[in-house]
């Protein structure tokens, strides 16, 4: 049940229609012309924005708040409870009070709005993901091994780059993926950060092609590879070497877990 | 310069450059809402906004509605979320996890073309779009956020209080109703509050499923946004605010309530 609409879309995929439940019979057409570029040039430029955006703001957000989880987890008890409840503030709010938040705050400072709005909005509602990914390698970690580090004659940095880092690779990792998916999936702050100069990402330019009454047909085909890709990654996740399944396993719950979170 | 680098050098000023960045972008923006909600367009303090929203039946009638609906979407969730839950938990742990994640598989399709899939769905059935596909579209939407937070809690419950119980004599239905169900709450408290949450503010989703003829309270929000009304706009996502702010309340205490219930 849970499947049933995506299994119309991946089947309608591979159908010619405009319209979406009007089988016409079997074509690969979808398909070539959403890679030969014979769908018009501002899906192209959507779908292009959608992974810059993604990309600058999960970099950003995974570099602050990485940063930022080593230094709140070295605050002081009260002092760390109040950031961390800030930090989740994005988390609970709801979408739309973020992204209406974002707007009268870009309002007021008179920012023009636009691409750099978009990344600040984003990097806004994925940093806290950062945050709470990389905090528990931290926290679990032996406070003993960085003083250790000092005693032995590291200057601060080397022990740093040498002891802190490695210890929360995994959690950066996750983070960064995480931000990046929640970059891509996003609408509701999006659409209110945009601006007026028409700046669309994938989720904008679905909004404004359904309004408009139907879907760009090639948008079932792109959204079937999304999915497949997505199960290959899940697959091939699951069936790596024991040790590593089993962190990525690990990986992919705490993900999963992330993602339920959202919305 | 040295004050600088030694500031720099103890951990917990890592934590500087994302306070002041949460600052900016995520305590000033509510600021800002507040301050918007309580002034008219040429500034001054002012009710109106708040006043404009109870004399208008329209936005009020549509803020109750969407209250409604989004009850209405919590319950079904639940009545159907729990028994999965419930199962999922009694299975082999390979075969839940892999359950779980095909319940997860359908989040990483954009929401918004998951929505218009169960459009194409009810165009395919010939049912009419309307309230029934809006409340299938959100459950639908939601469901996971449901079962997942469940599955949870009853995974890692204790079994030998079951076994307790029936070695006690209770009956398969005591067992549930004075052992598993109270053990599950938090998991339902969790469950319920990642349902009605998202309802409650959902605006795309809305317009999509229903062809636009029935209005949600997020609709209303962003229409008044995008038409300059930002005051307007800005006391609406003020009135949105509280509501979640008491939901928040209610939920932490009740979990509160069960802790002790456990002690």
């Amino acid at each position: 049940m849970l499947y049933a609409p995506i299994v119309i879309i991946a089947i309608f995929s591979f159908t010619e229609s405009k319209v979406l439940g009007n089988w016409t019979g079997f074509s690969t057409e979808l398909y070539t012309s959403l890679f030969s570029g014979g769908v018009n040039n501002s899906l192209i430029d959507a779908i292009k924005n959608t992974f810059i955006i993604a990309f600058v703001a999960a970099t950003v957000s995974t570099l602050l708040g990485t940063v930022a989880a080593i230094g709140i987890n070295d605050l002081r008890y009260r002092k760390r409870r109040v950031v961390n409840f800030v930090n989740n503030i994005p988390i609970l709010n709801p979408d739309i009070i973020t992204g209406i938040s974002l707007f009268l705050l870009f309002i007021t400072l008179g920012i023009t709005q636009g691409y750099t709005t978009v990344i600040l909005a984003h990097i806004t509602f994925c940093t806290p993901y950062v945050v709470l990914s990389v905090m528990p390698r931290l926290t679990q970690m032996n406070p003993n091994i960085y003083e250790a580090a000092l005693d032995l004659g590291a200057t601060p940095m080397q022990a740093m780059r040498r002891v802190i880092i490695p210890e929360i690779r995994p959690g950066m990792i996750s983070g960064f993926i995480l931000a990046f998916t929640l970059s891509i999936d996003d609408f509701a702050v999006t659409i209110f950060t945009n601006g007026t100069d028409g700046l669309e990402t994938l989720s904008t330019y679905i909004y404004a092609d359904a309004r408009k009454g139907g879907l760009t047909p090639e948008l079932r085909a792109l959204s079937t590879i999304i999915l497949v890709a997505v199960l290959v990654l899940l697959i091939v996740v699951n069936y790596r070497s024991h040790r590593q399944a089993k962190r990525a396993a690990e990986m992919e719950q705490q993900l999963s877990n992330k993602k339920l979170l959202r919305r | 310069m040295r004050n600088l680098v030694k500031f720099f050098s103890r951990r917990r000023s890592w934590s500087l450059p994302y306070v002041l960045f949460m600052a900016v972008f995520i305590v000033m923006p509510l600021v800002l809402i507040m301050l918007y909600a309580f002034q008219t367009k040429d500034g001054g303090f002012s009710l109106d906004n708040f006043e404009r929203f109870i004399n208008q039946p329209e936005a009020a009638n549509t803020f109750i509605y969407s209250i409604g609906i989004a009850l209405i979407t919590t319950i079904i969730c639940l009545l159907l979320g729990y028994p999965a839950a419930y199962i999922l938990s009694r299975l082999k742990p390979s075969t839940a996890s892999l359950v779980v994640m095909l319940f997860i598989l359908p989040m990483w399709i954009n929401v918004l073309v998951r929505t218009l899939a169960t459009v194409a769905l009810f165009d395919f059935l010939t049912l009419p779009l309307g309230e029934g596909a809006l409340i299938f579209g959100m459950v639908y939407n939601f469901l996971p956020f449901m079962i997942y937070p469940i599955y949870n809690v009853l995974q890692k419950m204790d079994h030998s209080l079951i076994e307790a119980a029936e070695d006690l004599g209770a009956t398969p239905r005591q067992v549930f109703g004075r052992v598993v169900f109270p053990l599950s709450m938090p998991g339902i408290v969790s469950g319920v509050m990642m349902v009605f949450m998202p309802t409650i503010s959902t605006f795309a989703i809305a317009e999509l499923l229903t062809m636009n003829n029935i209005k949600l309270f997020g609709t209303t929000i962003q229409e008044n946004i995008n038409n300059g009304m930002w005051h307007y706009g800005a006391a609406l996502s003020l009135i949105m605010l509280v509501i979640i702010g008491i939901t928040t309340l209610f939920t932490d205490s009740s979990e509160e309530g069960t802790n002790e219930g456990l002690l």
